[in-house]
């Protein structure tokens, strides 16, 4: 455990990637951006919004 | 022959049947190759089935010839918009996935025999699908909306073919894993296949909304269900008839980037500004899918209003984007070819001759112009009741799906047949004139419907005429005049499109085989490490001095702005303020 700290500190401190670049490079998490917005926004909403359209009597 | 040979080689871990392409230095998977070549094979048979019959619609609406009867004009209608909106476009679609992905980061494709099924499933259900609507019992139209009801094999065939596509778009997405895993590429995947990234998520969302539309359909259709709510049929179907639209929009970008790369070297302006770009049709392009129902009663104004105008134009801007860096990547390295007097030197001498430069850039300027700003002005819930129903929302996606797509999509061809087919293009000189062919018929087609639905002439009507009605009605006698020329641009389109299938299957046919000795001939003269830097690499052009796009771009604004706010005045002449 020791040994392994120390080579932990004597490495150079990796680069830290942007957010924007990590989201870029995640095609699963932009796949999941992907059909959740316009499942949310445009089907659900929606969806409910026919829902609550009163039944002719 | 030596640099084209085939081997047994290593790509990642895995030993894979490759070759080394001669144009790029890319190692090319044959199993790739071949899903890509039978891809590619089926779009073009759907496009000349398709395309055959937009020519008879067109000249059905011709009102001096009106080709067609009644229940043949309806049925060849319905067949039109399938073969070429969905069976031309999405087998494409497919050959691009698999090129962008195992191609472009020279990496073994995932699951290869899955492809075939996915291959087989697209067929049989396109098939399928023809075969109900030529039996003449399901002229329903593309949307097939409810009451309207098809045979139950009609949906069947459409199902198939979606699960089919989906599977394509998962073999697409292993792909990326194994080129990641084996290590194929570095860094960040390079921006043509981030663009085909973009399309396949689109795909994903398209296919799923289909299926949750369709097995219902289905299933009413064979008498399991009593009865489709029809705006909820609307609702969902649209998530799946214009997301499918926004599939092609993110593919034929990724193309315009591809063919900018090949043809004159380009590498993108920014990668992250372009990547950003992609990212907005990722996030809100598919909401547009809301313009469709923009007159719906029973839906509130907030949930039309955010999906198209709010959402859309995030998704706009991510078009405008790219209609900036991809001129300005052309320009960039053009400059950087030693085109440099003056503001447009660098345009006048862009090879031109070359159709797939040529279409590329006519898919280009046409798709900004008539199908993207009418775009716009249809997505405004306000301006949309003015065209709503009319010829001017098929005179739009005429501008995006065939100038656009279909026009960035045959542009490529021309590459993919030396690269992929390993065959040269025959009649070079045909095939020069070919894209301009098209493109102008295009265009007409495109503004002259826009015309006639600016004066209120209806889509999807067999007779402009209306001999039948009750209530007499004339359409303004211009309105004929406008249909006509349609029907001319037709032929024109429909020539150049009848052309496009001769020289490619006569090139994979009888085209001289590519290897190393010609593959400048049958590509061009860009050099194999720029080409390969270029279209497989990440990185930026790393200038700004764009003095000739900036010209450009302020034409388009002005155009834009111009025709939003014409719109508008023709908005207060319909209902004037008192």
């Amino acid at each position: 455990m020791v040994e392994n700290a120390g080579t932990e500190q004597s490495a150079a401190p990796a680069e830290r990637i942007p957010f924007m670049q990590r989201l870029l490079d995640n095609p699963f998490l932009l796949l999941f951006l992907g059909v959740v917005i316009p499942t949310v926004i445009y089907i659900l909403w929606g969806v409910m919004e026919i829902a609550q359209i009163p039944l002719m009597k | 022959m030596a640099n084209t040979a085939v081997g047994t080689g290593v790509i990642g871990t895995l030993a894979t049947k490759f070759r080394t392409c001669p144009a790029t230095g890319l190692q090319v998977d044959l199993a790739a190759q071949r899903l890509i070549k039978a891809n590619a094979v089926a779009a073009v048979v759907f496009l000349a089935i398709g395309g055959l019959f937009g020519l008879m619609v067109a000249l059905t609406r011709w009102p001096a010839v009106h080709l067609l009867s009644s229940d043949m004009f309806y049925l060849v209608l319905t067949a039109h918009g399938l073969d070429v909106l969905l069976l031309w476009i999405i087998f494409f679609e497919m050959a691009v996935l698999y090129f962008a992905s195992a191609v472009i980061l020279s990496s073994r494709i995932a699951a290869p025999r899955w492809g075939w099924v996915a291959f087989a499933l697209m067929v049989v259900g396109g098939v399928m699908t023809n075969v109900a609507v030529l039996q003449g019992d399901s002229s329903v139209m593309f949307t097939s909306y409810p009451p309207l009801q098809a045979q139950p094999h009609f949906y069947l065939g459409l199902i198939l073919f979606a699960v089919g596509a989906l599977i394509g778009c998962f073999i697409f997405l292993g792909t990326l894993v194994i080129a990641k895993e084996e290590k194929t590429y570095e860094g960040s995947i390079p921006l043509v296949t981030f663009g085909a990234l973009t399309a396949c998520i689109i795909a994903v969302f398209t296919i799923a909304s289909g299926a949750i539309i369709l097995i219902p359909t289905f299933l009413w259709s064979v008498g399991y269900i009593s009865n489709i709510d029809t705006l909820t049929y609307k609702l969902v179907w649209w998530a799946m008839g214009h997301s499918s639209q926004q599939i092609n929009v993110s593919a034929h970008v990724a193309i315009w980037y591809l063919i900018a790369a090949v043809t004159v070297g380009a590498k993108p302006l920014s990668e992250k500004v372009s990547r950003t770009a992609f990212l907005m049709y990722i996030l809100f392009l598919q909401l547009a899918s809301a313009h469709h129902l923009l007159v719906e009663p029973g839906l509130s104004s907030e949930w039309k209003i955010v999906n198209t105008s709010y959402m859309m134009y995030l998704a706009v801007m991510g078009s405008m984007i790219h209609g900036m860096t991809v001129p300005g990547s052309i320009e960039a390295a053009q400059r950087k070819n030693g085109f440099t007097r003056g503001v447009f030197e660098w345009l006048r001498k862009a090879p031109w001759s070359n159709p797939a430069f040529s279409g590329m850039f006519l898919s280009l300027v046409m798709f900004g112009f008539l199908g993207g700003i009418s775009g716009v002005v249809l997505g405004t819930e306000q301006l949309n009741i003015m065209m709503h129903n009319t010829l001017y929302v098929p005179g739009h996606f005429h501008g995006t799906v065939v100038a656009g797509t279909t026009l960035a999509f045959m542009a490529v061809t021309y590459l993919v047949v030396p690269l992929i087919f390993q065959r040269e293009i025959i009649w070079p000189k045909l095939a020069k004139w070919q894209p301009y062919l098209f493109g102008l018929g295009v265009a007409g087609i495109s503004l002259f419907m826009m015309g006639a639905g600016t004066l209120g002439v209806s889509r999807r009507h067999w007779d402009n005429a209306f001999t039948d009605a009750l209530l007499p009605y004339n359409y303004p006698d211009v309105a004929s005049l406008m249909m006509g020329l349609n029907g001319l641009s037709a032929i024109m389109a429909a020539t150049g499109g009848a052309l496009y299938v001769v020289i490619v299957v006569g090139s994979i046919l009888f085209g001289k085989k590519v290897d190393a000795t010609n593959a400048v001939s049958a590509l061009g003269p860009m050099p194999k490490k720029v080409v390969q830097e270029a279209v497989s690499k990440y990185g930026s052009a790393g200038t700004w001095h764009l003095p000739g796009t900036y010209v450009l771009v302020a034409i388009f604004f002005g155009s834009f702005v111009l025709y939003y706010f014409v719109n508008w005045k023709y908005l207060s002449e319909l209902w004037p303020m008192q």
